[in-house]
């Protein structure tokens, strides 16, 4: 398939766009907040964190790369704990009216608790930084997966249902034949919101926590004034925030197109 | 007793606006082998008596026997083939056809299996397509894959609510000669619903026609007496067709008018 780039829809709109904000924060930094680094100021600051991403000279001085890889592997171990334990809750809500009738208050009352609130309660359980951000992870990123694979289960076309009723189909072949698969673009759709919400709390968790990574670089670079570097990952955190949920968007629609 | 038996049969929806007796006391009678016809105004309650018949909803009164057992759930030993096609999107379309003959012979071993979905498929003539998935298929390939998994299930009823609707005349006129070469290889018993009186003619032993609901029932049986097999040439020259869609027609705008 060629790939059509329309030069001002794509292009020339996007850049005029950022260059509003570029300018916008320009004129805060030199108007009403002097202590906000600059872009200029804050790119050649950065500059070695960009242009050298791996470099380490100790444990809290590192490329951003590296950072960044910290902080994804981090995720990576949350998300798929999320899916591996939200994605089997949301079958069975979805499946039993009895499991949903007790449950689905649960779910409904642990959704909106914060990251925040979960993270001290990880760290008394587990007394080690890293398994409790996993954990917080894990536990705030899960909820789009229970609600989405609930809902796509219960929207299955009847007429698919029937199918399988008509055929007698054992339990486990109705499951793998017709339930999973015809619910497959909605749980899709829960996992790239997981991934949003797991990549959300990921800065808390580690700022928080101390631990290495994009959160953890920005807290400390904050208790050591170098505001420039705050910018650097706030940037950083945006554009692979922006990625991951393009990478899961272009797996969804693969999924959705069967 | 008949093979198939339906006596009395009722079924009302109930929504929240009022209650709709959909049909009123139908009684049907079927001999193994025979090739049933029912046909009526769209909305008159025809796919409810499928689904009745199917086993997928239950009547409100009478009863329903096949081959002396009741009928109380879905089952392959009642095969039926939709309107809309109901593939499921995600299995190609030997695995479509392979559902069914796996789930009907459990016993048989894995070669044996493929063997019969093979002859299915290549039954309705979609064998250069029979690694596709539905949606690359016309309505009219997606039909024959239905119809090839309603065989498939070696029923001993096959229920067809109007299967052939949703098509073009030309692909319908090609189908419906399929189905009628297959019928007359196979000699299933069959319960066709449709709308189409010519349709009915050219398949069916006999036609039962069927009021406008609320409140359906079954006219008196017309009988087909087109000698088999049947071609569709010529076929409306002959008095016996003649006669039989009369007879139809007839009853059917009586029925209307009637109300």
């Amino acid at each position: 398939m060629g790939v059509k780039i329309r030069l001002t829809s794509q292009v020339i709109l996007p850049v005029a766009g950022a260059a509003c904000v570029l300018l916008a924060w320009a004129l805060v930094s030199t108007t009403v907040a002097p202590d906000l680094p600059s872009p200029l100021k804050t790119w050649q600051e950065s500059r070695r964190y960009i242009l050298e991403p791996f470099f380490k000279d100790g444990e809290m001085n590192q490329g951003i790369g590296r950072l960044a890889f910290y902080s994804l592997v981090r995720v990576a171990k949350g998300f798929v704990l999320a899916l591996a334990i939200g994605t089997p809750i949301g079958f069975l809500l979805g499946l039993s009216p009895r499991f949903h009738q007790s449950f689905d208050p649960i779910v409904q009352f642990m959704r909106p608790i914060s990251p925040l609130a979960w993270l001290p309660l990880g760290l008394v359980i587990f007394q080690k930084s890293e398994p409790a951000a996993v954990f917080t992870i894990a536990l705030c990123a899960m909820w789009p997966t229970v609600i989405n694979t609930a809902v796509g289960v219960r929207s299955i076309n009847q007429e698919y249902l029937n199918v399988g009723r008509v055929l007698k189909l054992s339990r486990v072949k109705m499951l793998t034949r017709i339930i999973v698969p015809a619910s497959l673009p909605y749980v899709f759709t829960g996992y790239r919101l997981s991934l949003g919400l797991a990549w959300l709390v990921i800065v808390a968790a580690e700022m928080l926590t101390g631990t290495p990574g994009v959160g953890g670089f920005l807290w400390q670079e904050y208790n050591s004034l170098v505001y420039s570097h705050i910018i650097l990952s706030v940037l950083t955190i945006g554009a692979i925030g922006f990625l991951l949920d393009r990478l899961m968007g272009l797996v969804e629609a693969r999924v959705r197109a069967h | 007793m008949a093979y198939l038996e339906v006596r009395d049969l009722r079924k009302a929806y109930v929504t929240p606006r009022g209650r709709t007796a959909v049909l009123g006391g139908v009684d049907l009678a079927l001999d193994e082998g025979e090739f049933v016809a029912i046909v009526g105004y769209s909305g008159s309650g025809k796919t409810t008596l499928v689904s009745l018949i199917g086993g997928l909803l239950a009547p409100d009164a009478g009863e329903i026997r096949l081959d002396g057992a009741p009928v109380t759930e879905p089952g392959p030993e009642r095969g039926i083939v939709l309107q809309q096609y109901s593939l499921l999107p995600w299995l190609s379309v030997r695995d479509n056809v392979a559902l069914a003959v796996d789930a009907v012979n459990p016993g048989l071993p894995a070669a044996e299996r493929r063997r019969l979905t093979d002859e299915f498929i290549a039954l309705v003539n979609l064998t250069p397509a029979a690694w596709k998935r539905p949606r690359e298929l016309s309505g009219g390939m997606r039909q024959r894959v239905a119809v090839a998994r309603g065989l498939a299930m070696r029923p001993k009823l096959l229920l067809m609510d109007e299967p052939f609707s949703a098509l073009d005349a030309l692909t319908r006129a090609t189908l419906q000669d399929e189905l009628l070469k297959i019928w007359g290889e196979r000699r299933s018993t069959v319960i066709l619903i449709t709308n189409d009186v010519d349709e009915a003619i050219l398949l069916a032993d006999r036609i039962y026609p069927m009021t406008p609901g609320p409140d359906a029932v079954l006219g008196p049986a017309i009988e087909v007496a087109l000698s088999r097999p049947r071609q569709r040439r010529h076929m409306s020259l002959e008095p016996a067709y003649q006669k039989a869609r009369q007879a139809l027609v007839e009853f059917l705008r009586a029925s209307r008018t009637g109300r």
